[in-house]
């Protein structure tokens, strides 16, 4: 078993309460960071980590917080981004729910490194009763003197709110969550400005997801050269891993960063492997807008390397044979299920998600959504998947956000990886449409 | 000041000046279209993406290209900035993508629609579009909606632009209509079921790219080819009540704000002169409008020809099209 860095604690019964989080070593950071470090030397060890983002860009963590403007007189804001509704991804829901203080430490210790008075957590509008766990939680650290005024007499004070969305995919964006947050319609910003500098009521704000801020209290506690030695290179720390699909033991995993994914997927400490010990047939490893990859992609890298759970080795070999990291929603797909429906499936999820706002994403995720559709139930033509990989390089890159990018990958990827699934479906559409049907062909041989 | 170059032409602006606005003070092919963003609009543009241009030089101080390319109207220029709009082949394919996109859900009933003539869509698809059509799945439709006694939304030719709500926040006391829904769903519109009812409601009407908003006192009257553009003002208690009559004979079908050459309006002006006025005697008329792009108008001038442009009788009329305007 690796190092648990989240989730030492998370099945401890009552560890939602203050109490027991508190026996357990809780709000220790606090009370560290607080008493006996300036806000810059919690930043500097946050730097020294290399955390990063965990909601899916994976930007260190030390470096936006460094990054963020500091005028005189101005509030400064932390936002924690809840909002989380990738397709396969359920980590911060799975980890809100069990250990509430956990973050509520992190927003603390995190807000008084950047000097922010009043912070938020934006919390995805279905996940309610999440929001009441946290409201509870919240209550109790209000009631313990760990928040509100003059935080265990150190003279710092923080104001933790937690507000519910109204249930968009786009407003886990961050500035689309700004938007939202300020009682607007969720729609992204353009950029510049950056939040950093303009985000909340026009204010200098710092957007991280969940993980993120609830791995900074271990940080600060035990120091962030400590953290930097788990991982390989870059890829520091732990990670949240939600392991979904036909697998024998789906579920939320923290994880060293660096193990391969071979002995993730097949290992009884994790995966336990594939379902009814079927054969592998495609991995999508951060969620449903990264680049889908076959068996034999996602296990060794084009270069024949072992492919590693870390950012980098994942992205290795770019969008030709490489993927992301994302949020680490690990979707394993064995040898019974259909890519073209499953890829038809994520744009219908895209193009019901899209904010309308700016032209290609609007217009375009609609449009591969209908043709995948027709494809999916035989009525497609050939030239179908030219026109399918040539309207996703239109939107891609030429959005406000990234959700018009995040439309266009999985398609794109699909077609480049399963080009013969989705010609088979064209071909032969009776077959392809009948019950349970699905292509075999070249199961093993499919490459780059 | 900053210099920029674009094209190749360089050109020095003010600090904070847009790729799009300093593009517009070199003027001719340089000036990237623009669907969504509108000068006398604060916050507008970013989203129709029509104008994205690439950067090949940061500035002088950070000379990196810009990785994607970028939408010119929202973007800032930076001193030694470089940047290529009709010259890049990535820019032309990404507009001529993004034209298509505009163009899969829009109705293309241009031969019964009142923004015939004068739409940005129509100038954009001509200029930057592909003829043929990729598009053959149902195209998304909604029924028309009355907006009150003047103005008629029809929801299925929009694009988006956000112009008319920004309209309303900006001149407007109250706003009553705005984006609902979402995706290719999103629409705009009244919540619920209201009427836009104030002085200045008809300039959603001027600002609108297509026909999505039209003049319900001038719907089907004529096309604006056939109309004459005049320049009339009157003395008007709430507006400066400088106009430009659409007229044809001694009738006033139509009027509007006075727009320049990207079709942005010089003053809004308000509901009394735009649809109660439609008599020749309620104004003073000042002499025809020069209508320079944005209309088919700008095609066959009626003014007299300005002293300075040399007349060449024997050019072809393809030819005659590209001389200068001044």
């Amino acid at each position: 078993m690796g190092l648990k860095i989240l989730t030492e604690h998370i099945n401890v019964p009552g560890i939602e309460t203050l109490e027991v989080y508190r026996k357990h070593g809780g709000y220790r950071s606090v009370e560290k960071a607080l008493k006996t470090m300036s806000p810059d030397e919690v930043v500097e060890e946050v730097k020294t980590s290399g955390l990063r983002g965990r909601g899916g860009a994976g930007f260190p963590t030390g470096m936006k917080w460094s990054f963020l403007a500091k005028p005189e007189g101005v509030p400064r804001y932390l936002v924690c981004n809840a909002d989380e509704s990738e397709p396969g991804t359920f980590k911060d829901r799975w980890f809100m729910e069990k250990n509430p203080h956990a973050l509520i430490e992190g927003m603390i210790t995190s807000s008084y490194a950047l000097g922010a008075n009043t912070s938020y957590i934006y919390i995805r509008g279905e996940l309610l009763f999440v929001l009441r766990i946290l409201e509870k939680a919240i209550a109790e650290a209000y009631a313990a003197g760990l928040l509100g005024k003059n935080i265990l007499g150190s003279g710092y004070d923080l104001d933790l709110h937690v507000a519910p969305g109204g249930g968009a995919y786009i407003c886990g964006e961050e500035t689309a969550l700004l938007e939202s947050l300020e009682g607007k319609r969720g729609n992204p910003r353009n950029k510049p400005p950056f939040p950093a500098v303009k985000g909340l009521f026009a204010c200098p704000t710092v957007v991280n997801n969940v993980e993120t801020i609830s791995s900074v209290p271990w940080i600060v506690n035990n120091g962030g050269a400590e953290y930097a030695k788990v991982g390989i290179g870059r890829s520091t720390g732990t990670k949240l891993i939600s392991a979904s699909g036909n697998i024998n033991n789906p579920g939320v995993y923290e994880i060293e960063l660096g193990v391969p994914v071979e002995e993730f997927i097949y290992s009884d400490e994790y995966l336990g492997g594939i379902w009814k010990g079927k054969q592998l047939k495609a991995v999508v490893p951060g969620g449903s807008s990264v680049p889908i990859l076959p068996a034999n992609l996602i296990l060794k890298t084009a270069a024949g390397e072992d492919r590693l759970m870390t950012y980098e080795s994942l992205a290795d070999g770019g969008f030709v044979s490489g993927s992301m990291m994302g949020s680490g929603a690990f979707i394993v797909f064995d040898e019974d299920q259909c890519i073209v429906r499953n890829t038809w499936n994520y744009a219908r999820f895209y193009h019901h998600e899209s904010c309308g706002q700016c032209s290609p994403c609007r217009e375009g995720t609609g449009w591969m959504e209908k043709v995948l559709h027709r494809i999916e139930y035989g009525h497609g033509h050939q030239q179908d998947i030219d026109l399918l990989v040539s309207v996703a390089k239109q939107i891609e890159g030429n959005t406000i956000c990234p959700l018009g990018d995040a439309a266009a990958w999985p398609v794109a990827a699909a077609i480049r990886h399963f080009r013969d699934e989705f010609e088979w479906h064209i071909k032969h559409p009776k077959e392809a449409t009948a019950p349970g049907a699905v292509y075999r062909g070249q199961l093993d041989t499919v490459t780059a | 000041m900053a210099k920029v170059t674009i094209d190749g032409i360089e050109i020095e602006v003010e600090d904070g000046t847009t790729i799009l606005q300093a593009a517009r003070k070199i003027g001719g092919d340089v000036v990237p279209p623009a669907m969504c963003f509108y000068t006398p609009l604060k916050g507008s543009g970013g989203k129709c993406r029509v104008c994205l241009v690439k950067v090949t030089q940061g500035s002088t101080r950070d000379p990196r290209p810009m990785p994607k390319l970028v939408a010119s109207c929202i973007t800032q220029v930076q001193d030694g900035m470089v940047v290529e709009n009709t010259t890049n082949e990535d820019v032309l394919n990404a507009r001529k993508g993004i034209v298509e996109m505009l163009l899969i859900n829009h109705p293309l009933d241009c031969p019964i629609c009142d923004q015939a003539g004068e739409c940005s869509l129509q100038d954009l698809s001509y200029e930057h579009g592909i003829s043929g059509q990729r598009f053959e799945e149902e195209r998304r439709t909604f029924n028309k909606v009355d907006l009150g006694p003047y103005i008629q939304l029809h929801m299925t030719r929009c694009i988006l632009c956000y112009r008319c709500v920004y309209t309303a926040d900006q001149i407007t006391e109250k706003r009553v209509h705005g984006v609902l829904g979402r995706g290719d769903a999103a629409e705009i519109g009244t919540y619920i079921e209201n009427v836009i009812d104030n002085d200045f409601s008809g300039n959603v009407i001027d600002v609108c790219p297509v026909g999505a908003l039209t003049d319900k006192t001038w719907r089907f009257k004529n096309r604006v080819w056939f109309t004459k553009p005049m320049d009339a003002h009157r003395d008007c208690p709430t507006c400066s009540g400088k106009v430009t009559l659409w007229t044809r004979g001694e009738e006033v079908l139509r009027v509007t704000a006075r727009k320049d050459q990207y079709n942005e309006v010089e003053e809004f002006i308000c509901n009394t002169c735009r649809f109660d006025k439609k008599e020749v005697k309620d104004w003073t008329i000042e002499g025809p409008r020069h209508i320079d792009r944005g209309s088919v108008i700008s095609a066959n001038h009626y003014e007299l020809p300005v002293v300075n442009v040399p007349i060449v009788p024997n050019l072809p009329t393809s030819t005659k099209k590209n001389l200068p305007q001044e």
